[in-house]
């Protein structure tokens, strides 16, 4: 049924109709805990972009060597040598962002997002669909954590990727850098996802 | 002793690993709409971090550092806690059937519940000794537990609550969840 839509199809589902985050609820974990600035966000999504085509392209490759009763060991066991790949990189080339994203970087292991791909797309469908796919799935979701992201830096610190936007004059409401910011933008965020798609299909 | 409660204390209340630490999300609004079955969720948590922080720092300890192989901490880790899920389910489902009824659905969502793999991760980070990751292990579980039963108490009374058609469902949910974390962040002078 996949092999009638079309490539572009494929890769926008990902921004939109399916997106991870606001669409599927996947991946909230790193959503919420890394999203204390726009930049953590954009970092946290280039880890997972990479992560995430990079595993889709070998278990593509692999899906007709691949045994079904043991495709999920499988499937971990490939997500987490390229995680540890991300998380060593990280750490050699910009120790900051690796240390301010913690344990989120070997979390991704977990991320149902990249787990789901593999079994939902990547391990029935060719390379360059796979690829496709993961592209759209996980820059849908690295725009979704930067929106995240600036609209908390915006009200808790006044700047977005550190360029000052607000005026002087404007009270940061440290809350929403702090954990419960992070909820309650993300609740806002699913909720007026909700009403925009009600709005569109009208 | 007291560094064994301190640790307890402050994985149950202060660092709550749902709604300080944001680990255990997707069990936490997934599973959170009743009581009981939340109650279930949280036993069968605590009881595979548990396990897991033992027989992690185990390998941490013995195997990994002692080959001075610490990369391939990411890699054996899940794969201590995919086996020991499996093993557990065997295990209960050969003992005691009723217990099985309970959690048996539970345990292998658990494998991608990303605490598990926090807490392997979290203690080689703060360096416990094996008593206590154990104890860090268990009072985690605790914390998740409180927290999702708290979370599905709330949820019960919100069915009949007039909430916004849009906001129905995650959104709401996201949105308690943040009020529980504004509540618990009044804990974080205690230690």
């Amino acid at each position: 049924m996949a092999k009638k839509t079309t490539l572009s199809r494929e890769f926008l589902k990902g921004l939109w109709d399916e997106n991870p985050v606001l669409r599927m609820l996947l991946g909230l974990c790193p959503t919420l805990a890394v999203t204390t600035s726009a930049v953590y966000g954009f970092s946290m999504g280039l880890a997972v972009i990479f992560t995430l085509v990079m595993s889709s392209t070998i278990i593509s490759l692999a899906r007709n060597i691949i045994p079904k009763e043991v495709r999920i060991p499988t499937f971990i066991i490939v997500i987490a040598t390229f995680v540890t790949i991300t998380d060593k990189t990280l750490a050699a080339y910009f120790p900051d962002i690796s240390k301010a994203l913690g344990p989120f970087v070997p979390l991704i292991v977990v991320n149902c997002i990249i787990l789901g791909r593999q079994e939902a797309f990547a391990s029935k469908n060719s390379v360059g669909r796979a690829i496709i796919d993961a592209l759209g799935m996980s820059i849908g979701f690295t725009i979704t954590l930067t929106i995240l992201g600036s609209v908390r830096e915006l009200f808790g610190v006044g700047t977005i990727f550190a360029v000052q936007i607000m005026p002087d004059s404007f009270e940061p409401l440290m809350v929403m850098v702090l954990q419960p910011g992070a909820f309650l933008t993300l609740g806002l965020m699913i909720g007026i996802g909700n009403w925009l798609n009600a709005r569109r299909t009208k | 002793m007291t560094n064994l409660f301190v640790i307890f204390l402050s994985a149950v209340i202060v660092n709550n690993y749902v709604l300080v630490n944001f680990l255990g999300i997707c069990p936490f609004v997934g599973v959170s709409k009743k009581i009981g079955p939340a109650l279930s969720m949280g036993m069968a948590t605590t009881f595979v971090m548990t396990l897991t922080s033992a027989v992690s720092w185990l390998i941490n300890k013995y195997i990994l550092e002692g080959l001075n192989l610490q990369f391939l901490q990411t890699v054996s880790f899940i794969l201590v806690i995919a086996s020991l899920v499996q093993l557990v389910e065997m295990f209960v489902k050969k003992i005691s059937k009723p217990l099985y009824d309970a959690l048996g659905i539970f345990l292998p969502l658990i494998t991608t519940n990303c605490a598990i793999l926090g807490v392997a991760l979290f203690l080689v980070m703060k360096e416990y000794n094996f008593i206590e990751s154990i104890v860090f292990g268990f009072s985690a579980g605790v914390g998740f537990t409180l927290a999702i039963v708290v979370m599905a108490g709330i949820r019960e009374e919100l069915e009949l609550a007039d909430v916004p058609e849009y906001f129905k469902g995650a959104p709401i949910t996201m949105i308690v969840a943040g009020c529980l974390a504004l509540a618990f962040m009044g804990f974080s002078g205690l230690i």
